[in-house]
Formats: structure tokens, C-alpha cells, sequence
């Protein structure tokens, strides 16, 4: 009893200091206070200003997925950054941990509101996404997400708005793309059937391939938390006579696949979707490795545009990696809710429901397009899609090529 | 058309895959068993120490350059004082408390291991290098022996793999059976109490467990990386919890029992996996059920006498 | 000083735990009303309320009858998915949202109750560690099944299928309600405060009822002895799977209340690491001590949500507060420090539990 009850007193003692001491942080400033600290000048300019919009982030910081979260933060800090030093609106960006995770992602949802944020930028990953987006529709929060594509995300909330393509869309475009490019005859699939994108990408991919005559010869998956040992999905594809893999899933597996092919001796096209980008910046990655690797990524890096080149060496100054597409997602979330926030003419005392109309509004516009680095004239229905060109890039040189 | 001699081949493959995961889970699970055997505990973070020994040999390697044998050693006594610290500060406080209050701090110092690594870290994979390959003078690499005309390979990353647990099984049990220390451990984990009488220092005994439990730990991580090759600062939890599972398979706190769970283990998932992705993890914690009913203390566990 | 009867002190502590229940539950309702308590706390309190049942579940097998089980979440998860498609396929046989709740938390306690049943006639054989590792194991094993389930609904009933949404064969008008990995994703909110407060209070008055009757007696028997108890006529299976049933119809109803509080989520959810998340409450709170419980639940669940603001360094403060916790508490010094402060009373509780 004495054991339980100083449990209790030790852990509500430290509940209780903290208590009060967010007590007073819930109604300052929702700036973020991370040690980048990436903001925090635009914090005193912005005083001049007349207040600053607040926008709250959401996406995973630790756990499997962090890396993601992580370079949709840093991505959108950057934009924030640069939005900044224009002078005009002034942002701060609130970004909180899901850890990509439905009811994490919710409480931190919630949190944010309770910091006060305008509009909500994020979630990073599906699941955690679809959760957030049924509250900020009863609550009418403008919602932005830079990377969940799944059509569940926005499927009839009319506030909820994606800046990746849709996992349907991305499945068909590939089998076109390989159909029209005559890329291979003999497809093999290998997926990852514990992941909703992986599993949105190829159920669509399969329907569009039956549909146009593309021949899949074997389709392999792997769940999500055993994603180490390929060979046995390798085995099959190559038992299977195909020439080419199709890869809807993220780089890190991707990578694996890639060199334990090398290892067994089998070199098809490899194809990947938006998920593979990021896999050239892996460290300790043989690039090698990916020459040849095709990837429908709206993204990238090397392109020598030049708001691509400022945005890589800003990134790169900031965090001292390569910016991958999440990051560059998140940048054009942030400058897509920059140029409608200029547009509809938010500020610092819009109400979250009015910036919420107006915002739905100035997106659904057919008027209203935004030029980012993921896409130029990028432009939004009403059902929150958007629509922007695919582009096909192909591994040379340890470098990607635009096809 | 599938002829016989494939099939034959496939599951040689896969038999042969199975068993190298299967020693790396052995090796895993020798850390789990050790320790248990010893201080009763299940050491939840055991599967973090492997992470770190992978990550020091990681930078080791990569940023410094060492050759990988150093890298090894590095990382083998980073985590020989790493588990030391762990056990001193977290566990030896605990060592009259009761068992599950030692599992809960043991949890909390794997939370404490992974979020370190995450801000020490940072969260973006590793690729981790293939030691175990060579290029020849024509600039292809090889990393394996390939019979059959190449429809079967033995990667190198196999071969040491299997060769390492072994080794360490035997050394292990040599350790255990004919040197002071050794012994020592074993009389701790018959009777602490009566073992002190003998003048056996208990927390010396459970300090060296614990040491020897995170240098293995860490070949246990340079395997593991080396076979799968990414590395994360989750990587070592899920085969910390098979590798666990493989210590209960064999009977826990029983070194042969560790070698053969876990390669077992490792041979099941492997072929769960060519019948059904999705459903291997639960094919390989079905097997493990219908063994544990059928022999409830693993497959070479000590029945325990009831005092009555 | 005078000393109570057996049967007093047991009816005294018992209000006691119910007083702080309901004491917390207008406190919250009366800051809610008068608009003090900020949207994040407001947001907390069903899924707080999920995991105090969720722990009180827990006490029952792990304090009350002493086995270790590290597949909890595997319950939970059973009765959140049936939950889910009870309540999502009767949308329009019962159109109040608060009967559908309650007809959900009976679906999902029952089917979870059944699934008790299934793993606890095998897994009751085994003592120890080797239990653990079944219940683990089992766990691990919903978790896979439920990963690979797509469930959906149209006018002719309830589809079920292994491979993809396609395979269901819906008709016009039916809608997939379980999507495999990519679990529930149009699931309408229905849970509530109050219904959270309700099932807190329902399984607040089975597990102290349990405890306190004959049965449970016999249960805490086994534990402390269980030759001696078996010697005695108590018969182990019998006694060990209620306790075991009850704990999984606890963990179906809260799994049920947890999962209507979201749009969607995903069977990755209750894993190993949620089963773990609520033995840390159990632990905590006390083994065997249900008030203890329902307090650790309600506080360390809130912990990391008010470590928010350290951000990047909020998991890592977390797991040292659960190790000097536990350090502290288990420290000869400190306990005899606080020992002078409070009530000598008995071990009755404390000691056992453990016992593997």
C-alpha cells in the first residue's frame, strides 16, 4: 500500500508541476520551440505585422514513421522561413508529434487547438490523417495535408485538401506509364499489404493493368513490421520470369530490395511511386545500386529549376540532408496556404471557421493555382484532390533524370 | 512447369535463410536466457542494446573508417559497459523488488535507449554496410558461394553468421561448465542466497551475466544489420521480442534451449513466409503455442518441482 | 486505535473508490460546463476512460490472479473491430447514437469474452513466463488476423473476405467497413464522457464485487498458494478462466469505447506496445489495487499529452519518470520514509501478484 500510494503521490506531484506550468504556455505564443528554433526570428518581425497566423502541424516525430514527420516539418520550417523574410503575412508553425498514430495524432489535434492555431497542416501519415480529418470537420479547421493520399483522407469532408497525388491515381498512372513506354511485358508486384498506400497504390495499379492488358506475372507482399528479408518475394519474381518490379512502398524497404537483388543476381526495371523518393539520401546506401530505378516522384532534387535549387540549399544549410519529396510536399503546403491566405485575406484574428469558409472557398476556385516544386499550376477540386502533371524520373548517375 | 530440382533448390534456399536469421535470434536470445537464468528477469531491453552495438559499429566503420573487426570490438565494449551501467543504476536497486516492477523499469529503459538513439541519431534509416563481401579484379562483388549454376547462394553474411553462433554456443557452454566464473553463474542461478554462503560474490556474478549478455548483444546487432542492412533506432525491438520468444521456445534460462528456439524460430518464419506474407508472424506464435501445450517448459526447459 | 472489521474496511475502501470516480467525473463535467477545461484535456477523456477499464481489466488477471499476460491489447482489439462493425451495420436499424454505443460495447464485450474463452482454456495450463509468452503470442496473432480481415456490409448482411475490398461482393449502396492494414476509416463518433464514466463504473462494481465474493477469494487463493488452495477443493481452471473471461469482456467494452471515439484507426494499433503501455498502469497503480489502478491509468495516460511542450525530448522524459518511479517505489529508504507518514495497514495486496 505505502509502495502504491508513493507511486501515486511521485507521479502526481509531477503531473501536477506540469500542469501548471503548461497552464501558462496554452495561451502564449504557439511558435515552435524546438531546438532548430527556425522561426523564432520571424517571431520579433513579425511584431510590426500585426500578428501572425498560426498554424498548427501534425505528423510523426518519433516511432517508425518519424522520418517522414520529420521532413514534413522541416520542409514546411523552411517555407515558413522564407515566407517570413517577405515581410507580408507572417506564419509560425506549431508542429506536434503523432507518432503516426490515430489517437496520438487526435490529442494532438486537440492540443493545437487549444494552442490557438488557425488552420492544420498535416498529418503526415493515413490513418492518423483520416482520424484528425472527421474532427476538423465537425469543428471546421481548414486541414491541408502534405503526404496522406489516400482518398479516405478527404472523402466527403469539403475542408480537407492534399497536396500528394491520390494512392488510386499514382497506381493507375504507373501502369499506363509502363504500358504506353513499353517499360516491361512481365510485371511482378511486391507490396506491403500492412500499409494502407502501398495497398491503395496497388489495388488500383491491378485494376488498371487488367483493364489495359498489362500482364502481372506474381504479386508479392510483406508485412509491414518483418519488412528486412526480401528474398523470398525476389525468389518468386525472378522464378516468375519478370521484367519488371513494381514497387509502390517506401525507400527504406525499396533499398533493401534493391540490394538483395544485386545480391541473387537479378536486374529488372524497377519501378517505384513517391514513396521510393528519398531513397538516393539514405545513408550508407550504395546508389549504384539504384541505377536504372524508375520512380514517379513530383519531386526533384537535382532539377535545376531555380526555386528547387534555393529550396535544396536552404533545406540543406538547415539539416544538412537532401530534402526528399515529404519535405517538398510540405514547402508547397505551406506556400499553397500562404498565397490563399493572401488571397481570401486571412490574418492573425481570423477565426479557425473563418478561415476555414474562406480558405475551402479560395482553394475549390478554379481561378486559385499554385506553382510549388512538386508541380506548377497546381490546382484543387472539390473533393480535395489535386491535380498537377505526374513525373516519371529515372536513376542515372546517382541523380535523377526527368523522363 | 515447375521441375522437382527447383523446388528442391527453393527450399534449400529457404532452409538456408531460415537458419541464419535463426542464429541471429540464438544469439539474441543466449543474451535473454543468460540473464534470466541468473537475476529471474526478463530484460525487455535487450533488443535496444543490440540496436546501439549496431549503430556504434555503424559509425565505427562509416565515419571514422575502422576496419569492421575493430568496428566489432568497439561496439562489443560499448555495450559490455553499457548493459554494466543498465544493470548497476536501473536493475541492482530492484534486485529484492518483485519481478514484474524489475520488467517495468526494464521496459522503461528500452524507451529510454530508442528515444536516445532518436535524438542522438536522428530518425532516417542507415544503410548498413555488407562486411562480409569482396571485389574482385573485375570489379564484381561477391558476396556469397554459388552452387548450382546460381540458383542457390550462401552469402558470406550467412556463413559467419551460423559459424559466430557456434562459437559462441560452445563457448558459452564451456564458460559455464569448466571455468570459475562460469560456475559461479550457475550456482547464482540455483540458489543466490546459498551461493553468497559459498563465497561467490552474487552482484559481481550478475554484473559479468549482464556483460557478457550486451557484447553478444552487440555481434548479435553487426549480424543483424549486416544480413538485413537497415538500421533504425527501432530496429532491434521486434527481434528482441522474437528472440525473446525464441528463449521461451527452447526453455528459458537454457543455453542449448536458446540455440535451438531460435533457429527454429528462424526456420518457421522464414517458411511462413513463402505460404503467406502477412500471417507468417502468426504462424511462427501459433507453432510456439501448440509446443508450449504440449511442453509447457519449452523444448529442452527444466521442469520445475513444485515446493509443497 | 480502533480496529474496523474485515467486512467495514473492505466497504469503506471500496466507497472510497467510487467516491474519487464520480467525484472526478463532476469536476470534469462542471469545468466542461463552465468552459475551463482546454479542448486537449476535453479530448483525453474517453481514451482515458478506455484505459482505466482497460487497467482495472488487467488488475484482474495480473494482481487478482496472478499471471502475467503481455497480450492484452489483442481483447481490446477484438471488441473495438466487432464494436465497430455492430454499431456501423445497424446505423440504420437503431438510429440513436447512444443505444448504437451501448449495443456496440455489448458486441465488442461479448465477442472479446469469447475470445477470452478461446485463449484462456489452452493458456491456463501454463504458469509462469511460458504464460506470458502464449498470451503475447496470442495477442501478436489477433493483431495478424484482424490485419488480413475485410469486413463489409450491404442489404443482404454482414461480407467477410481474406483477400481485398473487391472480394466482398457489395452491393449497391454496402460499404466496407473493415479494410485489412488499412483498418476502419468512416467510423462515426459516438462515444461519450458519460458513456466512458459509465463503463468505468460498471467495471469498477464487477471487479470489486468479484473481488470481494467467494469466487474471488478463490481466485487469490490460487495465486497465493495454489497447491494449497487446489488441496483445499478450489478447483484452478474454473476459477482462473473467470477471472480470465471477465478481464477479456472488460477489455472487449473499453476496446469498443476506445474505438468509438475515432474515425479511423488501424489493427496496428493495439500491439504489443499498447499491451505493455497498460501493465505499466497495472504495475503503478498496485497489484491487486484497483483504486491504485484506475488512478495511474488516468494520470500517466495524461503524462506524455503534458509533455508536449518539451517536444523532441517528451518520450525520453517519460521513460525516465517510469524508472525512478519505479526505483523509488521499490526503494527500502524511501518507503520507510513514507511509511511513517501513512497508515500501517496490511499487505494484503501488495504481496503476491508476482507470484509466477
Amino acid at each position: 500500500m505505502k509502495k502504491r500510494i508513493l507511486a501515486l503521490t511521485l507521479a502526481g506531484t509531477m503531473t501536477m508541476g506540469l500542469l501548471a506550468g503548461c497552464g501558462g504556455g496554452s495561451t502564449e505564443s504557439a511558435a515552435p520551440s524546438d531546438a532548430t528554433e527556425s522561426t523564432a526570428p520571424a517571431e520579433s518581425a513579425s511584431a510590426a505585422e500585426g500578428g501572425v497566423i498560426k498554424i498548427g502541424g501534425i505528423g510523426p516525430l518519433t516511432g517508425g514513421a518519424a522520418v517522414y514527420g520529420l521532413a514534413t516539418k522541416q520542409g514546411a520550417e523552411v517555407a515558413v522561413e522564407e515566407i517570413n523574410a517577405l515581410g507580408g503575412l507572417q506564419f509560425s508553425l506549431d508542429f506536434q508529434d503523432d507518432e503516426g498514430d490515430a489517437e496520438k495524432a487526435v490529442n494532438a489535434y486537440n492540443k493545437l487547438k487549444g494552442n490557438g492555431v488557425q488552420l492544420i497542416y498535416g498529418c503526415t501519415t493515413t490513418t492518423p490523417c483520416v482520424a484528425v480529418a472527421a474532427e476538423t470537420f465537425n469543428d471546421r479547421y481548414f486541414q491541408l495535408t502534405p503526404s496522406a493520399s489516400s482518398t479516405s483522407v478527404t472523402e466527403g469532408k469539403d475542408n480537407v485538401f492534399q497536396v500528394c497525388f491520390t494512392d488510386p491515381n499514382q497506381g493507375t498512372t504507373a501502369a499506363d506509364y509502363i504500358k504506353d513506354n513499353g517499360l516491361g511485358t512481365k510485371v511482378a508486384v511486391i507490396y506491403n499489404n500492412g500499409d494502407a498506400y502501398s495497398t491503395g497504390i496497388y489495388n488500383s495499379f491491378q485494376s488498371e493493368a487488367d483493364t489495359i492488358g498489362l500482364e502481372i506475372v506474381t504479386v508479392q507482399t510483406f508485412p509491414d513490421d518483418t519488412n528486412t528479408d526480401f528474398t523470398v518475394q525476389l525468389s518468386a519474381a525472378k522464378d516468375a520470369g519478370a521484367d519488371l518490379v513494381f514497387m509502390p512502398i517506401y525507400y527504406t524497404p525499396a533499398s533493401l530490395i534493391l540490394n538483395q537483388a544485386k545480391t541473387m543476381g537479378y536486374a529488372p526495371t524497377f519501378f517505384g511511386c513517391d514513396g521510393m523518393d528519398g531513397i538516393l539520401d539514405l545513408e550508407g546506401f550504395d546508389v549504384s545500386l539504384a541505377e536504372g530505378l524508375m520512380l514517379m516522384t513530383p519531386f526533384n532534387a537535382w532539377g535545376e529549376d531555380e526555386r528547387t535549387v534555393s529550396f535544396v540549399k536552404a533545406y540543406q544549410d538547415a539539416y544538412g540532408t537532401i530534402p526528399n519529396q515529404f519535405a517538398a510536399d510540405g514547402y508547397d503546403c505551406i506556400y499553397a496556404i500562404y498565397e490563399a491566405c493572401m488571397k481570401a485575406g486571412i490574418t492573425a484574428e481570423t477565426s479557425p471557421t473563418d478561415v476555414c469558409e474562406k480558405l475551402i472557398a479560395t482553394f475549390t476556385d478554379s481561378a486559385f493555382s499554385v506553382d510549388g516544386l512538386t508541380g506548377t499550376g497546381m490546382t484543387w477540386g472539390t473533393n480535395g484532390e489535386v491535380t498537377k502533371a505526374p513525373v516519371v524520373v529515372k536513376v542515372e548517375g546517382g541523380v535523377y533524370v526527368t523522363q | 512447369m515447375i521441375e522437382k530440382e527447383v523446388i528442391v533448390l527453393s527450399l534449400l534456399n529457404n532452409l538456408i535463410n531460415g537458419i541464419s536469421l535463426g542464429s541471429v535470434y540464438a544469439i539474441i536470445a543466449l543474451g535473454y536466457t543468460m540473464v534470466y537464468g541468473i537475476a529471474k528477469m526478463l530484460n525487455f531491453a535487450h533488443g535496444d542494446v543490440i540496436m546501439v552495438g549496431a549503430y556504434i559499429c555503424f559509425f565505427a566503420t562509416q565515419n571514422f573508417g575502422l576496419n569492421p573487426v575493430v568496428g566489432v570490438i568497439l561496439a562489443m565494449l560499448v555495450c559490455t559497459v553499457l548493459g554494466i551501467v543498465i544493470e548497476r543504476l536501473a536493475y541492482k536497486p530492484l534486485r529484492s523488488a518483485p519481478s514484474l516492477a524489475v520488467l517495468i523499469t526494464a521496459i522503461g529503459v528500452s524507451y529510454f535507449l530508442q528515444n536516445s538513439a532518436l535524438l542522438m541519431w536522428k530518425s532516417d534509416p542507415k544503410i548498413f554496410p555488407k562486411f562480409f563481401s569482396y571485389t574482385d579484379a573485375e570489379g564484381t562483388v561477391h558476396s556469397g558461394i554459388t552452387l548450382f549454376d546460381g540458383q542457390l547462394t550462401i552469402t558470406y553474411v550467412a556463413i559467419v553468421t551460423v559459424a559466430a553462433c557456434v562459437v559462441i554456443m560452445i563457448g558459452l557452454t564451456l564458460f559455464t561448465g569448466k571455468t570459475k566464473m562460469g560456475k559461479a553463474m550457475r550456482a547464482c542461478s540455483e540458489d543466490k542466497s546459498a551461493a553468497q554462503l559459498m563465497g561467490i560474490n552474487v552482484n559481481t556474478t550478475i554484473s559479468m551475466t549482464f556483460a557478457i549478455g550486451s557484447a553478444l548483444a552487440a555481434i548479435a546487432g553487426v549480424l543483424l544489420c549486416s544480413t538485413y542492412q537497415t538500421l533504425m533506432p527501432t530496429t532491434g525491438s521486434l527481434p528482441g521480442i522474437k528472440a525473446f520468444t525464441a528463449a521461451v521456445f527452447g526453455g528459458i534460462g537454457s543455453i542449448p534451449g536458446a540455440m535451438l528456439g531460435g533457429i527454429l524460430l528462424g526456420i518457421i518464419e522464414i517458411f511462413a513466409k513463402t505460404v503467406n506474407t502477412q500471417l507468417s508472424d502468426a504462424v511462427v506464435f501459433g507453432v510456439l503455442i501448440v509446443v508450449l501445450l504440449v511442453k509447457p517448459t519449452g523444448l529442452l526447459g527444466k521442469a520445475v518441482r513444485e515446493k509443497v | 486505535m480502533k480496529t474496523l472489521s474485515p467486512g467495514r474496511k473492505r466497504l469503506i475502501d471500496n466507497s472510497i473508490t467510487y467516491g474519487i470516480v464520480i467525484a472526478a467525473y463532476i469536476i470534469l463535467q462542471i469545468m466542461n460546463a463552465g468552459g475551463h477545461m482546454s479542448p486537449s484535456l476535453q479530448g483525453l477523456l474517453v481514451p482515458i476512460c478506455a484505459y482505466i477499464t482497460m487497467a482495472i481489466s488487467l488488475n484482474l488477471v495480473v494482481g487478482i490472479s496472478g499471471e502475467l499476460s503481455l497480450g492484452h491489447a489483442g481483447f481490446m482489439s477484438v471488441g473495438a473491430f466487432s464494436g465497430v462493425v455492430a454499431s456501423m451495420s445497424l446505423q440504420q436499424a437503431i438510429p440513436s447514437g447512444s443505444i448504437r454505443l451501448a449495443v456496440s460495447m455489448v458486441v465488442g464485450a461479448l465477442c472479446a469474452g469469447v475470445a477470452g474463452l478461446i485463449v484462456g482454456v489452452p493458456v491456463l495450463r501454463l504458469r509462469g513466463d511460458y504464460l506470458a509468452i502464449v498470451t503475447l503470442a496470442f495477442g501478436e496473432i489477433i493483431k495478424n488476423i484482424i490485419n488480413v480481415l475485410y469486413v463489409g456490409v450491404d442489404q443482404n448482411g454482414i461480407h467477410f473476405s481474406t483477400a481485398n475490398e473487391m472480394a466482398l461482393n457489395l452491393e449497391e449502396g454496402g460499404m466496407a467497413i473493415l479494410k485489412g492494414p488499412m483498418g476502419v476509416t468512416s467510423n462515426v463518433k459516438l462515444s461519450s464522457f458519460t458513456a466512458g464514466f459509465i463503463l468505468v463504473m460498471i467495471a469498477l462494481v464487477v471487479a470489486l464485487n468479484l473481488i470481494n465474493s467467494r469466487s474471488g477469494r478463490a481466485i487469490m487463493a490460487l495465486r497465493d498458494n495454489r497447491i494449497a488452495a487446489e488441496s483445499v477443493g478450489i478447483g484452478a481452471t474454473k476459477y482462473k478462466l473467470m477471472a480470465f473471461v471477465t478481464s477479456a469482456v472488460m477489455a472487449g467494452a473499453a476496446g469498443a469505447l476506445y474505438a468509438m471515439n475515432f474515425s479511423s484507426f488501424a489493427a496496428k494499433k493495439f500491439d504489443f506496445n499498447t499491451s505493455i503501455l497498460i501493465l505499466v498502469f497495472v504495475v503503478l497503480g498496485g497489484l491487486g489495487n484497483i483504486r491504485g489502478s484506475v488512478i495511474a491509468a488516468a494520470l500517466l495516460y495524461v503524462l506524455p499529452e503534458l509533455l508536449r511542450d518539451f517536444y523532441d525530448y517528451r518520450m525520453l522524459i517519460y521513460a525516465v519518470v517510469l524508472i525512478l518511479v519505479m526505483l523509488a517505489t521499490n526503494n527500502p529508504t524511501i518507503k520507510g520514509f513514507f511509511a511513517r507518514f501513512f497508515r500501517k495497514e496490511k499487505e494484503e495486496t501488495a504481496k503476491g501478484g508476482a507470484a509466477q
